[in-house]
């Protein structure tokens, strides 16, 4: 009960300060907007459906990775991570928050992203709607976990990258193989992935912010 | 409550500080000194849980024993010191969280701005609000980095007040100004 609580005023605390600072979610749906728009007159006339949905999941990771970027700005620049991690609540919390947080954002950036591909390209089904959810869950629960290693490193701004995109590329097969086509099966593998990486990211959080 | 022996910390090939020895119980309190870079940050860090040593034996009290106050106020700009104050209280587990807040407020004059963002606060204020975290949970050992850091001479004077009242709890406090806890120390470690 008490490791709930912890985490609803981690995420709430998390919700109410991009809610005053207005800078992840903004960026994020005008990365994602631009990048769709540039695909739409990069791409020739009569490129197929497929094509245009691997170019979806492409903005949708960039999208996703930036705003994993910012996710521990609050933190880092302040120094609050020492405060969150003296507390003797467990640090996973910080972690499961954070992911909800992210979640949130990515969420809301995608709400505009979807209807804006349907109108530049083509129409999205229910299968992809279900695999960009999945995804999310997996690209959060893995991107706030290298978002916290990039944290405690110097040069933070290349490290995330080079950890998370390596890490999302089984999210990207999956994602483009059950929204081109391949559904339950690249559905369930989609599963699989957010339950493995969901559960070492849980269980390694505490090494990653703790020297001692 | 603390104690360490033969305590040591390198950054690679940089020694920080090697073979310190250092013992704290309720009612001690032990004031660290020395000049900018000679290690003073980082053994509170250490003896704060927030640092691994590098050599020697800590044995630390648990976590939500312990007050740390670094050299920033370790509290959320754009949340309201009452926001802050909450979450904290919140993650130490205070109970009659609602009248501890209020209490420290009052008592640190923060209590008419209680509703305003911290990021608008001068540095003093974010540093007043900052001992009220570490005071929050009523911990029993306090380690505090340069706790007197941007205060004003009625902030310097609370803190003086705050210490000589907290002097039944164990204290590790670092400063460049020693003079101003001097009376309260009771045991000494000077960096050179």
């Amino acid at each position: 009960m008490n490791y709930l609580a912890d985490v609803g005023a981690l995420a709430r605390k998390d919700l109410l300060l991009e809610l005053r600072a207005k800078e992840t979610v903004p960026a994020m749906l005008l990365f994602v907007l631009s990048t769709l728009t540039v695909f739409h007159f990069a791409l020739p006339r009569g490129t197929g459906h497929v094509a245009a949905l691997g170019l979806l999941w492409v903005a949708l990771v960039f999208t996703a990775l930036l705003g994993l970027t910012r996710a521990f700005v609050p933190e880092r620049e302040q120094g609050l991570m020492d405060a969150l991690v003296l507390a003797p609540a467990d640090r996973s919390a910080i972690w499961l928050a954070k992911v909800l947080a992210v979640l949130a954002f990515l969420g809301l950036a995608e709400v505009v992203a979807l209807p804006a591909f349907a109108a530049f390209f083509s129409g999205i089904d229910g299968r992809t709607v279900a695999a960009v959810a999945l995804a999310d869950v997996g690209i959060c629960a893995v991107g706030t976990l290298t978002g916290a290693m990039a944290v405690a490193g110097r040069a933070r701004e290349l490290i995330l990258p080079l950890l998370f995109l390596p890490l999302a590329i089984p999210v990207v097969v999956g994602g483009v193989g059950a929204s081109a086509g391949a559904g339950g099966r690249y559905l369930g593998f989609l599963v699989l992935y957010d339950a493995v990486f969901g559960l070492l990211a849980w269980a390694s959080f505490e090494y990653v912010v703790s020297e001692t | 409550m603390l104690s360490a022996r033969n305590l040591s910390k390198r950054f690679g090939v940089k020694r920080v500080f090697d073979r310190v020895d250092v013992s704290v119980v309720a009612g001690d309190f032990l004031l660290v000194t020395g000049p900018n870079g000679s290690g003073k940050t980082t053994l509170l860090r250490v003896l704060a849980g927030l640092a691994a040593p590098t050599g020697g034996e800590l044995e630390l009290p648990p976590r939500e024993s312990i007050g740390y106050l670094g050299h920033e106020p370790l509290v959320y700009r754009e949340l309201t010191p009452l926001e802050n104050l909450q979450l904290f209280g919140r993650l130490y587990r205070v109970p009659e969280r609602r009248e501890r807040i209020g209490m420290l407020l009052e008592r640190f004059g923060l209590w008419d701005v209680r509703h305003d963002r911290v990021g608008t606060f001068s540095r003093g204020m974010q540093q007043r609000l900052g001992l009220c975290r570490v005071l929050l949970h009523e911990p029993s050992l306090l380690v505090l980095d340069e706790p007197f850091n941007a205060l004003d001479a009625a902030g310097a004077e609370l803190l003086d007040e705050t210490l000589t009242e907290l002097s039944a709890r164990a204290l590790v406090v670092a400063t460049h100004d020693p003079e101003r806890v001097e009376h309260l120390a009771t045991d000494r470690l000077a960096f050179a």
